[in-house]
């Protein structure tokens, strides 16, 4: 197995004003699986999304990642999780406007300590694989959305992470640019990388080969009774 | 580490206009300091130049009584007898000196004449052949005393530029015949200071100071010296220094020496020209560091501007430390990149400050008069003190980023 959350509870706020979060989740993922985690906004898929990505502790219950226990790590151990082991994809793709399609996926290299050169020998490769072989001097402000998500992808798996999560990875794309990502995600996926997306789209979540909702911090396989397709 | 170095180039010329308003306070500050330091430099330089005469650093030590020269027209005090030779080999002895010389020195108000012409308040020299190389004179024309002079007791004679200019008003001294003392001597050479040496004067005191020096100078060979004066008349002494910085001492340890064996009311003293030097530029000096304590203020204003716009550039920046922090960029990674780029844009401002300064000084030396040194140490100080500036005044907003939760960061857009 390669990521195990068992009871994690995450609560915000103090006293009177307590709002829950994630109540008693529990998930398990195996290697090469392709997991999408459904759920109306405000249903704790974010506050789940960030307990996955390391980049936010739970109150309790234990996170083992690829044999580690998370939970009792501290924020240097945190960071290189992240770095090794983790790539992200965001809904607004947090590319740096001032860099290069180029520099902005090879900056997870300069964190691993990658010399220059390597790295941008790895992040050229890293752009070709997602289509992108000709705009590697290109800024985010020259791109369309869907390259830039493809950017994004590229440096998501730069250091060829464990799992890929992806926070509503088509929320800012119309519909052939998404089309495209999760055409990529699915090459990525059959390749052997495992994949968490999270969306409130069906139409998108359909894309997995599980589906797991999420309402109000509770975290299940079957889809509750009240929750809506949208 | 050069890889933030670059990044923190690149984020400052992506923010131009930022950038430069930031490192303002910076490079006024900087450039307000070179450009006082360098005006005192200069003007210490000056002084020293003017007082001590560049590349001639000739130390004179003279019998004294009480605080004043003891004048050898009014007799030889008891007691007090020439140099002896043991003395000369001490002096010549001491560290740093390069050339002894030993001399006599009249002020004759009234017995230097050219036909009618009488040198007023000239000086008479008695000198050897060592002389003028100690005292750091140079031979115009003609030629010098030489030891056949002395040991044919020849009377011939040197003039200096003021004494031949007062006597021959331009004619060419050279071969004619001067009376001293009643005396005939004729003069074979004419002396000058060294080129190096351009007096500057600025004030009335300096007027008075260089025009007693000014009054003009006839070098007779010493042997002479009896048949014109008096027997056994105690010498001067002219001790050439290897450098400026040297002066004092040698004229502590010539009078330790020539000390040794007098008594009384007198003493021998080194005229101290250096230390003369020092009073006079630790005066500016003073009046000067008040003028870098105002600017040192600038100076903090100015890192207080490197910490505003740090934390503004923070703020704006939320999402890129989130970003940064989400895939994996450690801690330090980011407090170091933040801490970097504070440097960066300090030293940079202290660079254009340096430059400024350098300008600044020429431009008021050239509406003043006074004279320029940049110092090079003051220049290298004034950068590592912006660096330091970056790094006390970046401190606080790296710190913050680097503690920035990601979560929070990458919520704002």
């Amino acid at each position: 197995m390669l990521l195990e959350l068992k009871d994690i509870c995450r609560n915000y706020g103090t006293g009177q004003a307590v709002v829950v979060a994630l109540k008693n989740a529990c998930l398990q993922v195996n290697e090469g699986d392709y997991i999408a985690i459904m759920g109306p906004s405000g249903s704790g898929k974010t506050t789940l999304m960030n307990v996955l990505g390391c980049l936010d502790k739970a109150d309790s219950g234990t996170y083992i990642l690829d044999g580690i226990d998370i939970s009792a790590m501290n924020d240097n151990e945190l960071s290189d999780v992240r770095l090794h082991k983790i790539g992200f994809v965001f809904q607004t793709f947090q590319l740096l406007a001032g860099e290069t399609a180029l520099d902005n996926v090879a900056l997870p290299l300069i964190y691993a300590g990658v010399k220059k050169e390597e790295r941008e020998k790895r992040a050229a490769e890293a752009l070709e694989k997602v289509g992108l072989g000709e705009r590697l001097s290109f800024y985010p402000s020259q791109l369309s959305g869907g390259q830039k998500q493809r950017v994004a992808i590229a440096r998501a798996m730069i250091n060829n992470p464990r799992i890929l999560l992806a926070d509503e990875p088509t929320g800012a794309l119309d519909q052939a640019s998404g089309r495209q990502v999760m055409e990529l995600f699915r090459k990525l996926n059959e390749e052997g990388t495992t994949v968490i997306m999270i969306t409130h789209d069906a139409n998108v979540a359909k894309n997995a080969e599980k589906v797991m909702y999420i309402v109000d911090g509770e975290l299940s396989d079957h889809f509750g009774g009240d929750v809506h397709e949208q | 580490m050069i890889e933030n170095i670059r990044l923190s180039f690149r984020g400052i010329l992506s923010h131009k206009m930022r950038s430069f308003l930031t490192m303002l306070g910076i490079i006024i500050g900087i450039a307000a300091i070179i450009a006082i330091v360098s005006t005192i430099q200069g003007t210490n330089e000056q002084i020293q130049k003017n007082l001590i005469g560049s590349g001639v650093n000739n130390v004179r030590i003279s019998l004294n009584q009480g605080d004043w020269e003891y004048d050898y027209s009014s007799g030889i005090p008891d007691g007090i007898v020439p140099v002896t030779d043991e003395q000369l080999a001490d002096l010549r002895k001491i560290r740093h000196a390069e050339n002894v010389s030993l001399y006599h020195q009249r002020q004759d108000y009234d017995g230097v004449y050219h036909a009618a012409t009488s040198l007023s308040g000239g000086y008479v020299m008695g000198i050897d052949t060592s002389y003028l190389d100690a005292a750091g004179l140079q031979i115009r024309s003609g030629r010098g005393i030489s030891s056949e002079d002395l040991l044919h007791f020849r009377k011939v004679c040197l003039l200096d530029t003021d004494s031949s200019n007062s006597l021959f008003q331009g004619e060419d001294p050279l071969n004619q015949t001067i009376e001293i003392r009643g005396e005939p001597f004729v003069i074979v050479g004419t002396v000058g200071d060294k080129e190096s040496f351009q007096p500057l004067i600025k004030t009335m005191t300096d007027y008075y100071t260089y025009s007693g020096e000014k009054s003009g100078k006839v070098y007779i060979p010493s042997t002479c010296w009896p048949v014109l004066y008096q027997y056994d008349e105690p010498e001067y002494v002219v001790i050439r220094a290897d450098k400026t910085e040297n002066m004092t001492a040698i004229g502590k340890d010539a009078e330790s020496i020539l000390n040794q064996n007098i008594s009384g009311d007198y003493t021998y003293k080194a005229q101290n020209l250096m230390e003369q030097a020092k009073q006079i530029q630790q005066l500016s000096q003073s009046t000067n560091t008040m003028l870098i304590w105002i600017a040192a203020i600038s100076l903090l204003v100015g890192g207080i501007g490197v910490m505003n716009i740090m934390l503004v550039s923070f703020t704006e920046r939320t999402s890129e430390i989130g970003l940064k922090k989400a895939i994996g960029a450690p801690k330090k990674a980011i407090l170091i990149q933040f801490l970097t780029e504070a440097v960066v844009l300090t030293s940079l401002g202290g660079i254009l400050g340096v430059i400024t300064g350098i300008i600044l000084a020429y431009l008021i030396s050239n509406l003043n008069g006074t004279p320029v040194a940049i110092s090079v140490p003051a220049s290298v100080f004034a950068v590592a003190f912006s660096m330091a500036i970056g790094i006390v005044f970046g401190i606080l907003p790296s710190y913050k980023a680097a503690n920035l939760d990601p979560i929070e960061a990458l919520r704002r857009e």
